[in-house]
C-alpha cells in the first residue's frame, strides 16, 4: 500500500527545548498582532528553523512558543513501501493500486529494500543512531482512505533515533550575521501513506484515490505557548501542511491565535486543526473528532527489520538479502553544511550567499559550471548568479533548470566583462538579450548591438574635448572646486559614447584636460 | 528463521527409502466402499469406483499407468459431491473449472508430460483461501453479500494448480475460521461422514433402536470441517485447511484423517484470509501420512509474497521408511493429562506410548509447565489480531455494504453488524479492548510474554533430547451436533483447542494421525508435535505409527445405498448448499 513515507518526528518537548534555547521566544506584538518582524531561514523542511522572535517591549509578559514537527517525506522510489505497484506523480486515480494497496483479504506486506536504504541514509545524514533491529506496528483507525483499517508504521522501535540537525540562518541588518542552531530529531520511521480523500460536498460524496503518491512533503505541526519558567501549554496539531511557506504561516498564525486566546481568558483545546491557505488561518478539523485510541499492535506479517554493519555482517551473506549500514554511509553525498563551508573557504564567499546557492535546487551546480568556464572573479560570478540570474528566475517563477541562459553563456558574458570588452551596464543589456533566448551568443549580441567599449583613446579624447567645449559652465564649476561637477561631465561623455566607454578612462582623460 | 535439518539428524542414521507405496489402506479395505473387486495396485485397469477409496499416491500411480483418466476421476468425484451434498462440505463446487483442468491434465498424460504426483488429482480448498475467479466467502455474509471473487490465487492454491491438481471446490468452515465445530458459518454446519458410516451405525443400533437416525448426526470438528468431510467422504484426495489453533488437526481427528499443521513459515500464507497472522498456517488433510507429505512437498518453500516464509530452499519431501524406532525419544507431556480427557482417548494415548516403547523407543514423561496458561493467552492474542484483521471489512472496497448512507461511520457500523456473526463481532470487541492504550500492557504484552514462555517450554523439552511429543488431538471423539451447540462457540473453542493451539503459539509442526475407533465406532486421532522445521522427520514418525495401528477405512456403502432417504431428510433441513 501506499507511497513509501519517511516520518521524521520532532515531538513538542524535545524540539521545543531546542527552539526555546534558541530564539523561539515570542512576545505579544502590537495590539493588532503584528507579525511582520519575523524572519525565517528558507530551506528544506528539516532545516527549517522556526524562529519567531519579536523584540520584547518593556513591561509586557513574555510568551514562549513550542513547536514540534512531524514531517512526512515521500521516498523517491520506483515502487511502494510494501507493494510492487509503482509510484508516479499525477498518475490517474487508482491506476497504481496493487491487490495489497486495495487491502484485498489475504494480501501481505513486503518491505521495499530501496525505502529501507533511503531511511538509513536519511538517519545517517541527520546524525541519528541507526537501530540494527527495528519493528513495524499497525496503527488502527477507521477512515475511508485507509482501506485496511490500519496503517503500517514504526511506533515502538523505529529505524533511526536521537538525531540532530545543525542549521544556520542569517540574521541582522543585512542578513550578514550567521547563527547556528541545533534541532533534535526524535525518530525516523518508515510508514505507509494513507490514500487520498476527495470530498465532493455538492453531491455529499467522498472519492478515494489509493495511488497515494500525493506529494513529496507533508508536515503536521504541534504548537503550544507558555510563559518561560512555567509548564508547557496545551498543544494543538495543525495537520497536512504541504509547503514550507504554509508551514511557517500556519505556525505564526497558530502561535498568535493561542496567545490571543489565552490573554483574553480563553483556553486552548488539545485538537487537530487544518490550515486554510486562502484565509491564512487555522481552523478546527471536524472529521477526526474526539481522542483516537490507535490501538497499536505489532505487524505480524513483517519480521523484525535487521540491519548490519561491516562488523556484524554475517559471513557469506547474500548482499541482496542484507543491508549494510557502513556501505550506505559510504554512498552518502556531501552534506549541505560541508558544501557551504567549502564555498566560503574556496571562493571567499559570504556565508549568506552560500545558503542561497544551496537552497535553490540546481543553483549551486549552475554556479560551479559558470566557474569552470570563466576567468571572472568568484565574487563577480556569485553576484551575477545570485542577483541577476536568480532575480530573473524569481520574477518569472522559473526553476534553475528552466533558465533560458545557460552556464556557458553566462560564463562567456562574464569573460567579456572581465577583459573590459564591455561595460557592466552593457553586460546587463546582453543578459537581457540572452534571456530572450534567440540562440545568439554574447559575442554576437555585443557585436550586433555595438556594445563593445570604445578602445580608441584618441577618439575618446576628442569627445571629451567636445563635451568640455559645449558645457563651459560645468567646467567652471569643476575648476571652482565643486567635486561633484566632474561626475556630470563623465555622464555627459558616456551619453555621447552611447555608454560604450569605460567611465574610469573618461575620468582620467577629463582630469588630465582640466588640469592643463 | 532457519530450516535446520541438522537438528533433525536423529533420524538420518537409520532410515532407508523404500518403495513409494502406502501401506495404510489395504486394497481390500478400500473396496468396502464401492466395489467388490479388488485388483490391487499393480493389477490391470481399475474401475473408477475402486480408485476413489485409494490414497493420493496410489491413484497418482494409476493415472500415470493409464488405468484411469483424470476426467473419469473428476467426474466420479463430482458425482460423489452431489451424492453427499447433504454433508454440507462444499460451499462452492467448481465443476466447470475442475472438468476443464481434468481435460488439460488428460492431454498431458496422453503426451506423457505429467506435471507430477498431483497431476489430475481432485483436491478441495477451504473457503478462506483466495481463488482467482472463484467466489471466496469465509462462510460470512461479509464476503458472500456481494459475492467476493478474488482476482488472484493464494500461493498454496497456485502451487497445487501448477502441479495439475483439479480444484473441485471451496469447502465449508466456521465464519472466518472462528470455531471448532464447523457449525458457525453462514452456510450452516458440516456433517461428519462418520455419522453415516457402517461402523458407527452398527454400534448405535446396538445401543438404541428408537432414535431418529439422522437427527443425531455428528459434527466434523473445525474450523476446517468442510475440507475434512470432503476428504473423508471420498469427494477428493486431499484438501487444504487452515490451522490457527487446531483447525486442521481437530476435524482430521474427528473424521479419521491425517491432519498436518506445518511449521510456521514453511508454507506461504499469501492469499489465506487471515484469522491470526502470527499463528495461521495452511493445513493439509489427507487419508494417509504419505499423501500429506506429497502435498507438503508441493506447498513448502519461500514465497516472496510472504515475508515470514523461510529463505532457505526446501528439499523435496520423500519420507524415508522408518523401520527401527529404538533410537527415538518420545515425550509425553504430563500437563496434557487433563480431567476433561475422555477415558477412551486417554487409554489409546497410553496404548500408543506403549507401542513405541515396546518397539524399543525411549518414552519419557516431560513437562510443559506453562500449558495451563495457553488457552487464555491464545484468547488475548487471537482476538487482538482478529480485531485488527477484520478492520478492512468496512463495506467500501468489497463485500457486503448496508443501505445506510447517513454517514460513513453509520455505514461502517451497520455493514459490520450485518456482515459478521456474533462470534466474529464478539472477538473483534474483545480484541479491541485488549489493544486499548490502557489495557495493552496488561493484556497484549503479557500474553506475548506468556506465549514466549510456552514456546520456550517446547524448546527446553526438545533440547533435552526428545524427538517428538505424543499427545491427544481432541478430548473425545466427535459429538452430535445437538450436543455440541449446548455450549457457545467461545467455550467450545477454548475446550477443543486445548491440545492443539500450543503448537501454533510456538510455530511447531504437528500432525494428527487417526489411531482407532472408539467404542461408538468413531475415529480417535493422536497428535505428534515436532521440532520447528523438522516436518519431514515428524511425518516419518507419524507414518511409522500409522503403519502400526492400521486404522480402518470408513465404510460408507450403507450411506450410498440409502442416499435417497438421506436426501429426503435433507430437504427438511434449513441448510442449503450454495453452488
Amino acid at each position: 500500500m501506499a507511497a513509501p513515507m519517511l516520518r521524521l518526528c520532532c515531538p513538542g518537548r524535545r524540539w521545543a527545548l531546542a527552539c526555546i534555547d534558541g530564539c523561539s521566544r515570542h512576545r505579544r506584538g502590537a495590539p493588532n498582532g503584528c507579525t511582520s518582524s519575523r524572519k525565517r531561514g528558507q530551506s528544506s523542511v528539516a532545516q527549517q528553523p522556526f524562529i519567531t522572535a519579536q523584540k520584547p517591549r518593556k513591561g509586557e509578559h513574555e510568551w514562549a512558543a513550542v513547536v514540534g514537527l512531524e514531517i512526512h517525506a515521500q521516498i523517491s522510489s520506483k515502487s511502494k513501501l510494501f507493494s510492487g505497484s509503482q509510484v508516479h506523480f499525477a498518475a490517474p486515480p487508482n491506476s497504481l493500486v496493487s491487490f495489497f494497496d486495495a487491502s484485498l483479504p489475504g494480501t501481505l506486506p513486503v518491505l521495499n529494500r530501496r525505502c529501507v536504504e533511503a531511511a538509513v541514509m536519511t538517519g545517517l545524514a541527520l546524525n541519528c543512531r541507526i537501530n540494527k533491529k527495528s519493528l513495524f506496528d499497525r496503527k488502527h483507525y477507521f477512515y475511508a482512505d485507509l482501506p485496511a483499517g490500519y496503517q503500517i508504521t514504526q511506533q515502538r522501535l523505529p529505524i533511526a533515533v536521537n538525531g540532530s540537525l545543525v542549521y544556520s540562518f542569517c540574521a541582522g541588518k543585512n542578513r550578514s550575521q550567521v547563527i547556528n542552531k541545533t534541532a533534535r530529531v526524535k525518530q525516523i520511521q518508515l510508514e505507509q501513506d494513507s490514500g487520498k480523500s476527495l470530498h465532493d460536498d455538492l453531491r455529499s460524496q467522498t472519492l478515494i484515490d489509493l495511488n497515494r503518491a500525493e506529494g513529496q512533503l507533508r508536515v503536521d505541526a504541534n504548537i503550544s505557548v507558555h510563559h518561560p519558567g512555567e509548564p508547557l501549554g496545551v498543544r494543538t496539531e495543525v495537520k497536512n501542511l504541504n509547503s514550507a511557506r504554509f508551514l511557517a504561516k500556519a505556525i505564526d498564525y497558530e502561535i498568535q491565535r493561542q496567545i490571543n486566546e489565552l490573554e483574553n481568558g480563553g483556553e486552548i483545546l488539545n485538537e487537530t486543526r487544518s490550515f486554510d491557505s486562502k484565509l491564512g488561518c487555522t481552523i478546527p478539523m471536524r472529521d477526526k473528532e474526539g481522542k483516537q485510541d490507535y490501538r497499536f499492535m505489532p505487524e505480524p506479517n513483517l519480521p523484525p527489520l535487521l540491519l548490519y554493519d561491516t562488523e556484524s555482517l554475517p559471513a557469506g551473506a547474500d548482499p541482496q538479502q542484507v543491508i549494510d549500514i557502513d556501505r550506505i554511509r559510504e554512498q552518502l553525498p556531501e552534506l549541505p553544511s560541508v558544501t557551504r563551508e567549502k564555498l566560503v573557504q574556496q571562493y571567499g564567499m559570504l556565508p549568506e550567499h552560500s545558503f542561497t546557492l544551496l537552497n535553490e535546487v540546481g543553483l549551486l551546480e549552475f554556479f560551479q559550471n559558470v566557474m569552470k568556464e570563466t576567468r571572472a572573479e568568484p565574487k563577480k560570478v556569485t553576484s551575477w548568479v545570485l542577483n541577476t540570474l536568480l532575480g530573473f528566475l524569481k520574477q518569472q517563477n522559473l526553476a534553475v533548470s528552466e533558465s533560458p541562459v545557460t552556464p556557458s553563456a553566462l560564463a562567456e558574458l562574464l569573460n567579456l566583462l572581465d577583459r573590459k570588452a564591455i561595460s557592466s551596464s552593457a553586460a546587463k543589456q546582453v543578459f537581457e538579450e540572452l534571456w530572450r533566448n534567440e540562440g545568439k551568443t554574447p559575442a554576437q549580441i555585443v557585436s550586433e548591438k555595438k556594445l563593445e567599449l570604445m578602445q580608441d583613446q584618441e577618439a575618446l579624447e576628442q569627445l571629451c574635448h567636445a563635451v568640455m567645449e559645449g558645457h563651459p559652465q560645468v567646467v567652471m564649476d569643476v575648476k571652482k572646486g565643486n567635486p561633484r561637477a566632474i561626475n556630470k561631465l563623465i555622464g555627459l561623455v558616456r551619453k555621447v559614447t552611447l555608454s560604450r566607454a569605460d567611465p574610469t578612462v573618461i575620468k582620467e582623460i577629463l582630469e588630465k584636460k582640466l588640469a592643463s | 528463521m532457519q530450516f535446520d535439518q541438522s537438528k533433525c539428524s536423529v533420524l538420518k542414521g537409520f532410515v532407508t527409502i523404500k518403495d513409494g507405496c502406502a501401506h495404510v489402506v489395504p486394497a481390500a479395505a478400500v473396496d468396502l466402499y464401492f466395489c467388490s473387486v479388488s485388483p490391487g495396485p499393480c493389477g490391470g485397469r481399475l474401475s473408477t469406483r475402486t480408485m476413489l477409496g485409494r490414497t493420493l499416491r496410489e491413484v497418482s500411480a494409476a493415472l500415470k499407468q493409464g488405468h484411469i483418466t483424470p476426467t473419469e476421476l473428476c467426474q466420479k468425484c463430482l458425482s460423489i459431491i452431489k451424492k453427499t451434498k447433504f454433508l454440507n462440505a462444499y460451499i462452492t463446487v467448481s465443476e466447470e473449472v475442475a472438468l476443464k483442468q481434468a481435460e488439460e491434465s488428460e492431454k498431458r498424460y496422453k503426451k506423457g508430460h505429467s506435471l507430477g504426483d498431483l497431476d489430475g488429482i481432485p483436491i478441495a480448498v477451504k473457503d478462506n483461501f483466495s481463488t482467482s475467479g472463484i467466489e471466496t466467502t469465509c462462510a460470512s455474509n461479509m464476503l458472500r453479500g456481494k459475492g467476493y471473487v478474488p482476482p488472484y490465487n493464494a500461493t498454496v492454491v497456485q502451487k497445487l494448480l501448477d502441479q495439475g491438481a483439479l480444484l473441485m471446490g471451496k469447502t465449508n468452515l466456521d465464519e472466518f475460521a472462528m470455531g471448532s465445530g464447523s457449525t458457525d458459518g453462514v452456510f450452516g454446519p458440516v456433517k461428519n461422514p462418520w455419522s453415516y458410516s457402517k461402523q458407527y451405525r452398527e454400534k448405535r443400533k446396538q445401543k438404541s433402536h428408537c432414535e431418529n437416525e439422522d437427527s443425531n448426526w455428528l459434527i466434523t470438528g473445525g474450523s476446517s470441517g468442510g475440507s475434512a468431510a470432503a476428504v473423508s467422504a471420498f469427494t477428493c484426495f486431499a484438501a487444504l485447511g487452515s490451522d490457527t489453533g487446531g483447525s486442521t488437526r481437530n476435524p482430521a481427528a474427528h473424521c479419521g484423517l491425517v491432519g498436518l499443521k506445518p511449521s510456521y513459515g514453511l508454507v506461504s500464507r499469501h492469499g489465506l484470509i487471515p484469522l491470526v497472522n502470527s499463528m495461521d498456517v495452511p493445513g493439509i488433510l489427507t487419508r494417509c501420512v504419505d499423501d500429506a507429505a506429497i502435498v507438503l512437498g508441493v506447498l513448502a518453500g519461500h514465497d516472496p509474497k510472504d515475508s515470514t516464509t523461510i529463505q532457505d530452499p526446501v528439499k523435496p519431501f520423500v519420507l524415508p521408511s522408518l523401520t527401527d524406532v529404538s533410537k527415538l525419544c518420545i515425550g509425553i507431556p504430563k500437563e496434557y493429562l487433563t480431567p476433561e480427557l475422555s477415558s477412551e482417548v486417554r487409554s489409546l494415548w497410553s496404548k500408543a506410548a506403549n507401542l513405541f516403547e515396546s518397539e524399543g523407543a525411549k518414552v519419557i514423561e516431560v513437562s510443559l509447565p506453562h500449558t495451563s496458561y495457553s488457552i487464555v493467552c491464545y484468547h488475548v492474542l487471537c482476538t487482538s489480531e482478529v480485531a485488527s484483521n477484520m478492520a478492512r471489512f468496512d463495506g467500501l472496497e468489497y463485500g457486503h455494504r448496508c443501505d445506510i448512507d447517513v454517514s460513513t461511520e453509520a455505514m461502517y457500523a451497520a455493514t459490520r453488524r450485518e456482515g459478521f456473526n456474533d462470534v466474529v463481532r464478539g472477538r473483534i470487541l474483545s480484541g479491541n479492548f485488549f489493544l486499548l492504550k490502557e489495557n495493552y500492557e496488561n493484556y497484549f504484552v503479557k500474553a506475548q510474554k506468556v506465549r514466549r514462555l510456552i514456546a520456550n517450554d517446547f524448546v527446553t523439552v526438545f533440547n533435552s533430547g526428545v524427538d517428538v511429543l505424543l499427545t491427544p488431538t481432541t478430548l473425545s471423539e466427535a459429538v452430535p451436533y445437538t450436543e455440541f451447540i449446548k455450549e457457545d462457540n467461545r467455550t467450545r473453542s477454548a475446550q477443543d483447542d486445548i491440545f492443539t493451539q500450543a503448537a501454533n503459539m510456538a510455530g511447531l509442526p504437528a500432525v494428527s494421525v487417526p489411531m482407532a475407533l472408539s467404542n461408538q465406532g468413531l475415529p480417535i486421532g493422536l497428535q505428534f508435535i515436532g521440532r520447528a522445521f523438522c516436518d519431514q522427520e515428524l511425518l516419518t514418525i507419524a507414518r511409522w505409527f500409522e503403519k502400526q495401528v492400521q486404522f480402518p477405512v470408513i465404510q460408507l456403502q450403507e450411506l450410498m445405498d440409502d442416499c435417497s432417504s438421506v436426501f429426503e431428510n435433507e430437504k427438511l433441513a434449513s441448510v442449503s448448499l450454495k453452488q
